[in-house]
């Protein structure tokens, strides 16, 4: 059954789109997101940033686990999103679990890192779980962020996809409402 | 004040059909495409009438809108009778689901909230049981009235012919 999106659609895409550059702005932070009448099982943060950044033009990939037919319906009504089948053809991808095709994510040119995913990734829940040390724009010295649920991988895949820079996928990272911003040029350090 | 509406500026989006799954959403038959375009005619007054008169009452969900915007219009208005764009259109557009979980959508032009809201709710009976009972007392009539006001129009307008057939036999 089709659900409604944002119930002020103007305002709250707006409050998501400032609380998107305020986490990008400071990575590590842990910013609520507006709650959209998302379909399960996406997340609801998840749906909020869609609304907000997706729309005709950007090709949207769902990792398996999200891509129900109410999710798929409810993107395509709201958002207009195309929706591809190949993760390296998304401007966004949405995953949750474990099994993440980091790798095929598009990373951009040199001449155009403008053309990178963004990977909206499902976790279990902030401020429990892995610690990562995060430093780079936007972080004074270090801060840490603890995430649980992260999908195995994600660090390593993380290192190398920092190292591409000025290429790279940005990662937004969600749990219920909240989200929280992993930019291409921050770097994470584990323990 | 349009916000929100993305239908706007651009020609190639605008009235880009609303991409749905819902059964029968995809259904441009003949049939539907015939009553949502009379219920964009439909003056607000009989939409309210005929849905008022469903048994038992609809119960609907907004799942977008209504919200005003607007949409380039294209015409044969070139020199030669080619397509150009005329000019943008006011339209209010709204979709809504049923309790059942039909979905019905609306374009309309102007700027009356209810009324599109209304036929987006006609739209959604017309996909049910109700559809038989709508179609003759809604659609069937509603069709009828507005092909004679077409008709009248036209007629008023026939009366203003200028015949330019014997300037251009002296010339």
């Amino acid at each position: 059954m089709l659900e409604a999106g944002f119930a002020d659609p103007v305002h709250e895409a707006q409050a998501t789109f400032r609380a998107l550059l305020e986490a990008t702005a400071r990575p590590g932070t842990i910013l609520a997101l507006p709650k959209p009448q998302a379909p399960l099982p996406l997340p609801p943060a998840a749906g909020a940033i869609a609304l907000t950044l997706c729309d005709s033009d950007t090709p949207v990939w769902l990792a398996p686990p999200l891509a129900s037919e109410a999710v798929r319906s409810w993107l395509r009504f709201h958002a207009g999103s195309p929706l591809v089948d190949n993760p390296g053809k998304a401007a966004f991808a949405f995953a949750v679990g474990m099994d993440v095709p980091f790798g095929d994510l598009a990373a951009g040119t040199d001449e155009a890192p403008e053309r990178s995913a963004t990977l909206v990734l499902g976790v279990d829940g902030f401020g429990r779980g892995a610690a990562l040390h995060l430093s780079g724009p936007g972080v004074a010295k270090e801060t840490t962020l603890q995430v649980a649920g992260l999908a195995p991988g994600f660090i390593a895949w993380r290192a190398r996809n920092h190292a591409l820079y000025p290429r790279g996928v940005d990662v937004i990272l969600v749990a219920g409402r909240e989200a929280a911003a992993l930019p291409r040029t921050t770097s994470i350090r584990e323990g | 004040m349009f916000g929100g509406l993305d239908l706007l500026a651009t020609t190639t989006h605008a009235m880009t059909p609303p991409a749905t799954e819902t059964p029968g959403a995809t259904d441009t038959s003949h049939g539907r495409r015939h009553w949502m375009s009379v219920l964009a005619r439909a003056p607000r007054d009989t939409l309210e009438a005929a849905v008022a008169s469903v048994e038992p009452p609809p119960n609907w969900t907004r799942l977008r809108g209504p919200e005003a915007g607007t949409v380039m219009v294209r015409g044969r208005i070139g020199g030669t009778g080619a397509a150009f764009n005329l000019g943008e259109v006011t339209v209010v557009r709204c979709s809504v689901r049923l309790v059942c979980g039909t979905v019905g959508h609306a374009y309309v032009a102007g700027r009356d909230l209810r009324r599109a809201e209304l036929a987006a709710v006609c739209d959604a009976l017309l996909q049910t049981a109700h559809a038989a009972e709508l179609s003759t007392r809604l659609i069937a009539r509603e069709a009828k009235r507005q092909a004679e006001e077409r008709a009248e129009a036209r007629r008023r307008a026939a009366a203003t012919r200028v015949e330019f057939f014997t300037l251009t036999r002296m010339g």
